[in-house]
């Protein structure tokens, strides 16, 4: 079963790291995607760049609505995702809870909804 | 088959169905692997046990019967279902396949599958008040109606959360499993949260009129005993044994009016003495295994209260001791207060009140009805009537049941005629 963990936190925990302790953060999570690679539990990984960048987008009535920013303005953002394979939430949790980035915030764990043709 | 033992068949299904329903249900579930295949499955075994014992005797091993028919059944009602909805097919094909007929029973699995239920229900990622409802549903049986009752609120709500609750174990698959020892500590907790709060909710009802629910405390004594039994970890004999020495005092801690009985007021010979004997042995063995817990040490501290013939006569040095203990494992505001409360029963009134004081300067108790009546009944003590009603009357301001509000009241008309001194010196 897959699950799309969340990464959650507040940007400004990411900003105050210094150039060196950030190059460890990112070498930290490059290795832990090799870790869950070879466990067979990798689907795909990757960090966000800032909210500041993101752009939000609405369909009505076949018109799309664009808006600048976030679609939630919450204290802590996505930040990143890791897609996962696990067995069951047990296995989910052990995993999603080894993520580097967990630290400057939090990971909410979603099952996959498995989308079929009818 | 005659008369007698026919009927002898009916009084087995009857008594069977009492006493280990729940455990077939248990290992239903690994079996079926959804609660509700496995409920269903449940009633159908005792359907045909009904029909079939009294006719064809009672098979030699009981539970092991009850398991094959429910899946039997659960396997046919799928197949028929399969015409409507293919997958179901396969599901009553893979069920088939991955637990044989007559190795179900005897599964190495069988034993654990109660405390594999306990600890699905408990998980942490249910809602905190979907836990003991679906606790109190799937393991000990209780129906949606007597859960909402217990708990004061409607059966809507309780069935909503237990629906909600079960869809969650179903999509997100959280595992019909033991924890790894590696988690069991913090998995074990929340067990006891849920065990804790169940017994708490019936032995000191947070609000409403009467102050206790003994049926809730009866059920989480039960529950607590089915664990020790499957997981006989000192944290379990902690919890239990503080759940009877509290249960011990029952009878004397409300009048028959029903107003509240302070400790040091009870009558101690109303103490059910076998209830506090298992207590205290219990809590002895938990002392010794040397993994000392927060349940144990507050177990501890109420066996050293149930073995003093009266507040005077108790060892007020160890109840300090032990709540030094606990202040060490577990800091907490509440803690603290209980801990100055002993205080002032070792080195009197006037020690307790300044830890009271310097706690309630903090600020973490301050709407906590509790702290200020225990400041009021200190300043009573020391003669300080002024300062002992305005803490009754703030004490009042925050109770919220109506027991402890007639407490209060009491109180506050008792330091009437020296408050009447007070104005006229």
């Amino acid at each position: 079963m897959r699950y799309l963990c969340l990464i959650y936190f507040d940007e400004k925990n990411l900003d105050v790291l210094s150039e060196k302790e950030y190059n460890a953060h990112v070498d930290e999570a490059l290795d832990y995607n090799d870790e869950l690679r070879s466990g067979g539990h990798f689907v795909a990984s990757d960090g966000l760049l800032s909210v500041q960048s993101a752009t939000t987008l609405r369909v009505r009535n076949g018109k799309v609505s664009i808006t600048d920013g976030p679609f939630a303005e919450t204290k802590e953002q996505l930040g990143g995702f890791y897609l996962i394979e696990a067995k069951d939430l047990n296995e989910a949790i052990q995993l999603a809870s080894k993520i580097p980035s967990i630290c400057f915030g939090c990971v909410e764990i979603r099952p996959v909804r498995e989308l079929i043709h009818s | 088959m005659n008369q007698y033992a026919a009927s002898n068949a009916h009084q087995m299904v009857d008594s069977l169905y009492r006493s280990d329903s729940r455990r077939v249900f248990a290992t239903l579930i690994r079996v079926l692997g959804d609660f509700d295949l496995a409920e269903e499955a449940l009633q159908d075994a005792f359907t045909a046990a009904v029909e079939q014992w009294p006719r064809d005797g009672v098979p030699s091993n009981p539970r092991a019967w009850l398991v094959s028919t429910g899946r039997f059944k659960a396997i046919d009602a799928m197949r028929r279902r399969a015409r409507f909805n293919a997958s179901l097919a396969t599901l009553a094909e893979k069920i088939e396949t991955d637990t044989r007929a007559s190795g179900v029973w005897e599964d190495e699995g069988v034993e654990d599958d109660q405390l594999r239920l306990i600890f699905t229900c408990c998980h942490p990622a249910l809602p905190a008040e979907a836990r003991s409802a679906l606790t109190l549903r799937e393991v000990c049986g209780l129906t949606t109606e007597e859960i909402a009752h217990a708990f004061l609120t409607g059966p809507p709500t309780v069935a909503q959360r237990i629906v909600r609750a079960k869809s969650k174990i179903r999509d997100a698959r959280i595992p019909y499993q033991l924890p790894s020892r590696e988690d069991l500590p913090d998995r074990l907790d929340t067990v006891l949260q849920v065990i804790y709060l169940v017994f708490n909710e019936g032995y000191s009802a947070s609000s409403g009129d009467s102050l206790t629910r003994p049926d809730l405390s009866r059920e989480a004594i039960r529950l607590a005993r089915l664990l020790y039994d499957l997981l006989p970890e000192p944290e379990v004999a902690g919890l239990l044994a503080l759940m009877l020495l509290h249960e011990s005092r029952r009878a004397a801690r409300t009048s028959p009016e029903g107003d509240i009985i302070l400790l040091e007021n009870q009558d101690r010979s109303l103490w059910n003495r076998d209830r506090i004997a298992e207590g205290v042995a219990l809590v002895e063995k938990a002392l010794a295994s040397r993994q000392i817990g927060v349940y144990t040490i507050q177990a501890a501290i109420s066996a050293v209260h149930s073995e003093a013939s009266s507040a005077s006569a108790t060892d007020w040095a160890q109840i300090v001791g032990l709540y030094d203990l606990l202040m060490r494992a577990n800091p907490s505001p509440v803690v603290d207060l209980n801990r100055a409360v002993a205080i002032a029963m070792r080195d009197g009134p006037e020690a307790g009140l300044n830890l009271i004081d310097e706690i309630l300067t903090r600020g973490d108790l301050a709407d906590y009805y509790l702290a200020h009546s225990a400041k009021a009944e200190l300043c009573r003590r020391l003669g300080r009537t002024a300062e002992s009603r305005g803490s009754y009357e703030r004490a009042l301001s925050l109770a919220r049941q109506e027991p402890e509000r007639r407490f209060l009241e009491r109180r506050l008309r008792e330091l009437e005629p020296q408050l009447t001194l007070d104005n006229y010196a």
